[in-house]
């Protein structure tokens, strides 16, 4: 096995971890960036509407409205060590990346443009705030192109489709990862003193997603077999505008600029929801409000979708309605929504300036993750021990800033923040630490599954247990949850797993691009991570941002203002039973709410 | 619908030292259907050895540019009803083909990089502390170029690039035209410069070629027009006419 020796190494090239190897270089530290995608394809090009930052260049805006509206939409799970960083950092970082050269839209001034978008509001909820700072619907594709040609112009070491599939830990201490290069099928060795996994969500769990074929929880699933705890894993989020059937996201932006949801009568549902914004209350809200709406039968046509109206009339009604003096035309929404357009146009033959869209809430982002501290810091237990060389940032991670529900723009502020903040620490971590050698049989289990998967010949396809489990995991653990139902699907999940471990059949036993491997080794670790979120999800007997419960309704502060951690036990790679331990022991920081007590707990209403 | 698909495989592990062509047969296929999703159904229903790259399934990570009925698309990005009941697949062109639909991209991404992507202007920060000053008129001579996804479906449609693999391509250009014509940017000397070489911008004929095989609708052949002047010129002031700029859509 060929083996690389770095100062750090950084698995996954989307904005966490391009942000990272930038700020880790930038300080002096030679790194290797691996990902198994090209940079420029990763997920977080998919981030459409904006980056949220109290810049105020339309209206007044401050840090710690900010701050507030993550708490609050975070349904009080959020750890505000964490919700104070993002706050007071995002604007530092937003202008940081202006001068790298983003093409933000502008103001009539000059300055960056900013849009509304849900959960976002000023003065403590008062009325909704202009804080999404965006180049046109496309800014996360213009965040990531920005960071790997900065990332290039610091000659950053990139091994591209090289996929990591185990992480290499001696003496207690993390000391690199194993890498399949896709185009060999070879396994090199990242050796390094510090690791930094920013390998994305695991939205391909569920049918309808949003994510990208490539979003396997590979980070999550990698560190649960490595016997190293994640942390709030029933807290997954549903977009509200998925495109009906296909998922495609359809960006808050869309309702940022006026866009309104409407049953099959026409009516503007979110009204009786959250009288005070609408549309745009919290993801986790609207995409409550709209599965009681198709509950109700008022889908359109008596259907599973609601419609989604940009078209000007009826934005310009309702802004006129609203006092507002703001008006739209197409011109506008041509400018500022291209992307929308076209989506539309190509995957449902809409046109949205002639015709409302077809929307459905779609699986989108995860909350929770690998736990870390506000440094990327990955801490394995409870009491917030730190691993030492072991980082995390991004969609992966869970420092929490999200805390039970991510508001909109703040995935972006997310890896760019701690993402910065882990690049920064690597930096003046690797200046003193010494490499840790790999352990004597690095790769050997890893390797040894892989073979497995590569000469199994059994009678159940990957494609086949991968789309029963996505139906399974929509039906028992989506946007509305149950014990029984939950059991249901955690145990059929687990008897996939059995089959996946015992049954398993692949056809390409060869080396080059074998892409029927991979994607049988992803599932597994999709398969993990579905135990997981319905295991965590069960155990939480609350309803609490994301996560809503129809047998415990409410949520419940003096119980539940705690996070979970899972882990398993097993002492094997891959083993048969899971051996999962949960506890409940981590409690939420609430350091914001000690200054100022309307950070303090409260029912929550838009 | 049932579609009858043609695929160009090659396997460098099989021992059949040669590209071939090979059909399969889908019944019950939904017009609205994606060609990325049928692929997907041939290798998930009944040929796990297919191999293509595909992520996002949404057109905008650029994995799955492939030349499909003799056009460069992106699989995804093309719906059974726009193509019809016979499809026909293969690996786009100009770059060595690895396996079945994969092509090396290396030579590609590496044209990208003589082109200088990424933005310079190691000049004072506004004193404010503040984001630099830009009107959005000058914001929009960019917009376009900056829609690129790199999915080099532009380059390798390209005869020149096909007749000379050293030339740096449509897609490298419009790279260039993102920074160059960005008004903040100041890196504009050495990009005209690589730009200005032989096998620069001066490769273009001119064919169209690139245009219409955008997924993104970036009018490629117009920025390397522009390019071309601005070499030219040595610089970049006064090329693009605001007023000319496409309405998107």
């Amino acid at each position: 096995m060929q083996t690389h020796q770095f100062d750090a190494l950084i698995v996954g090239a989307g904005g966490a971890g391009l942000m990272a190897a930038l700020y880790a270089s930038q300080g002096g530290a030679k790194v290797a960036v691996v990902s198994k995608l090209y940079p420029t394809r990763s997920h977080t090009g998919a981030a459409l509407g904006g980056i949220g930052a109290a810049l105020g260049n339309h209206e007044e805006d401050r840090p710690e409205w900010h701050m507030y509206d993550t708490v609050k939409g975070g349904d009080y799970l959020a750890d505000q060590d964490a919700v104070r960083v993002l706050g007071e950092e995002a604007v530092d970082a937003v202008i940081e990346l202006e001068h790298m050269g983003l093409p933000f839209d502008r103001t009539s001034e000059g300055r960056i443009s900013q849009r509304r978008f849900g959960g976002h509001t000023s003065n403590f909820g008062e009325k909704a705030v202009r804080r999404a700072c965006h180049s046109a619907d496309r800014t996360g594709h213009m965040i990531l192109q920005t960071l790997y040609q900065q990332c290039l112009r610091n000659q950053v070491r990139f091994f591209d489709e090289f996929q990591v599939v185990d992480l290499l830990l001696n003496q207690g201490v993390a000391c690199g990862a194993v890498a399949i290069q896709l185009g060999s099928g070879e396994f090199h060795c990242f050796n390094a003193k510090a690791t930094l996994f920013a390998t994305g969500g695991w939205g391909r769990v569920w049918q309808v997603t949003s994510n990208a074929h490539s979003l396997t929880g590979d980070g999550a699933a990698i560190f649960l077999r490595r016997g190293l705890p994640l942390e709030d894993m029933e807290f997954y989020q549903f977009h509200p505008t998925g495109l009906y059937g296909l998922g495609v996201l359809l960006t808050e932006g869309i309702r940022g600029e006026g866009g309104v949801l409407l049953n099959r009568h026409g009516e503007r549902f979110m009204e009786r929801y959250a009288p005070t914004i609408k549309d745009l209350a919290s993801r986790d809200v609207v995409s409550r409000s709209m599965y009681l709406e198709l509950r109700d039968g008022k889908g359109i046509r008596g259907s599973d979708y609601l419609h989604l109206d940009i078209r000007p009339e009826t934005v310009n009604r309702y802004l006129a309605e609203a006092g507002e003096t703001r008006r739209i035309d197409e011109d506008f929404i041509a400018r500022n929504l291209a992307e929308t357009l076209e989506v539309c146009r190509v995957y449902a033959g809409v046109d949205p300036l002639q015709e409302p869209m077809p929307v459905q809430p779609t699986a989108h982002y995860a909350m929770g993750g690998i736990p870390t501290n506000v440094n990327a810091e990955v801490i394995v237990d409870a009491a917030g021990k730190v691993m030492q060389g072991l980082y995390a940032a991004g969609e992966v991670a869970c420092v929490s800033c999200h805390g039970a529900n991510r508001l909109g723009t703040n995935s972006l502020v997310d890896l760019v923040v701690f993402g910065r903040r882990g690049g920064k620490r690597i930096a003046n971590f690797v200046r003193e630490a010494p490499l840790i050698p790999p352990p004597m049989d690095a790769g050997e289990e890893v390797r040894a599954e892989f073979e497995r998967i590569r000469n199994s010949a059994g009678s159940s396809r990957p494609g086949a247990l991968r789309a029963q489990m996505q139906s399974l995991m929509m039906t028992h653990v989506g946007v509305f949850r149950t014990a029984e139902g939950m059991r249901q699907g955690r145990d059929a999940v687990l008897e996939l797993r059995q089959r996946f471990l015992q049954d398993l059949g692949i056809d390409d036993r060869g080396q080059v691009f074998n892409t029927d491997l991979m994607e049988a080794w992803e599932l597994g670790c999709l398969l993990d991570s579905a135990v997981v979120t319905a295991e965590c999800a069960l155990a939480r007997e609350e309803s609490r941002g994301a996560h809503s419960r129809e047998d415990f309704r409410e949520r419940d502060d003096a119980n539940w203002m705690v996070h979970s951690l899972i882990s398993s036990q097993a002492s094997g790679l891959v083993t048969e039973q899971l051996e999962l331990a949960l506890n409940h022991d981590r409690p939420v920081d609430r350091s914001l709410e000690a200054e100022d007590e309307r950070f303090a707990p409260k029912e929550r209403v838009y | 619908m049932d579609i009858s698909f043609r695929i160009r495989r090659y396997n460098p592990e099989a021992g059949r030292p040669k590209p071939y062509w090979q059909e399969f047969a889908l019944n019950d296929v939904e017009p609205t259907q994606r060609v990325l999703e049928l692929l997907h159904r041939v290798k998930w229903e009944q040929d796990g050895t297919l191999a293509f790259r595909r992520s996002c399934s949404s057109g905008i990570c650029g994995s799955d540019a492939m030349r499909i009925n003799g056009r460069n698309a992106l699989a995804c990005k093309l719906l059974a009803r726009d193509v019809g009941p016979k499809i026909q697949v293969e690996p786009i062109l100009g770059l060595r083909v690895i396996k079945d639909l994969i092509v090396d991209m290396e030579p590609f991404l590496a044209h990208y990089r003589q082109v200088l992507p990424w933005f310079v202007n190691d000049g004072p920060l506004p004193a404010d502390g503040r984001e630099r000053l830009q009107t959005q008129e000058d914001k929009d001579l960019v917009t376009d170029s900056t829609n690129c996804i790199l999915c080099a479906a532009c380059t390798t449609s390209c005869p020149s690039f096909w007749a000379n693999g050293e030339y740096v391509g449509p897609a490298a250009i419009v790279q260039a035209h993102r920074f160059l014509f960005d008004t903040r940017d100041t890196g504009d000397d050495a990009r005209l410069e690589a730009l200005g070489a032989p096998d620069g911008v001066w490769r273009c004929r001119t064919i169209f070629n690139c245009t219409p095989a955008c997924p993104r609708g970036i009018e490629v052949t117009r920025a390397i027009g522009e390019v071309k002047l601005a070499v030219r010129k040595g610089a970049t002031a006064g090329i693009i006419d605001p007023a000319t700029i496409k309405q998107q859509h």
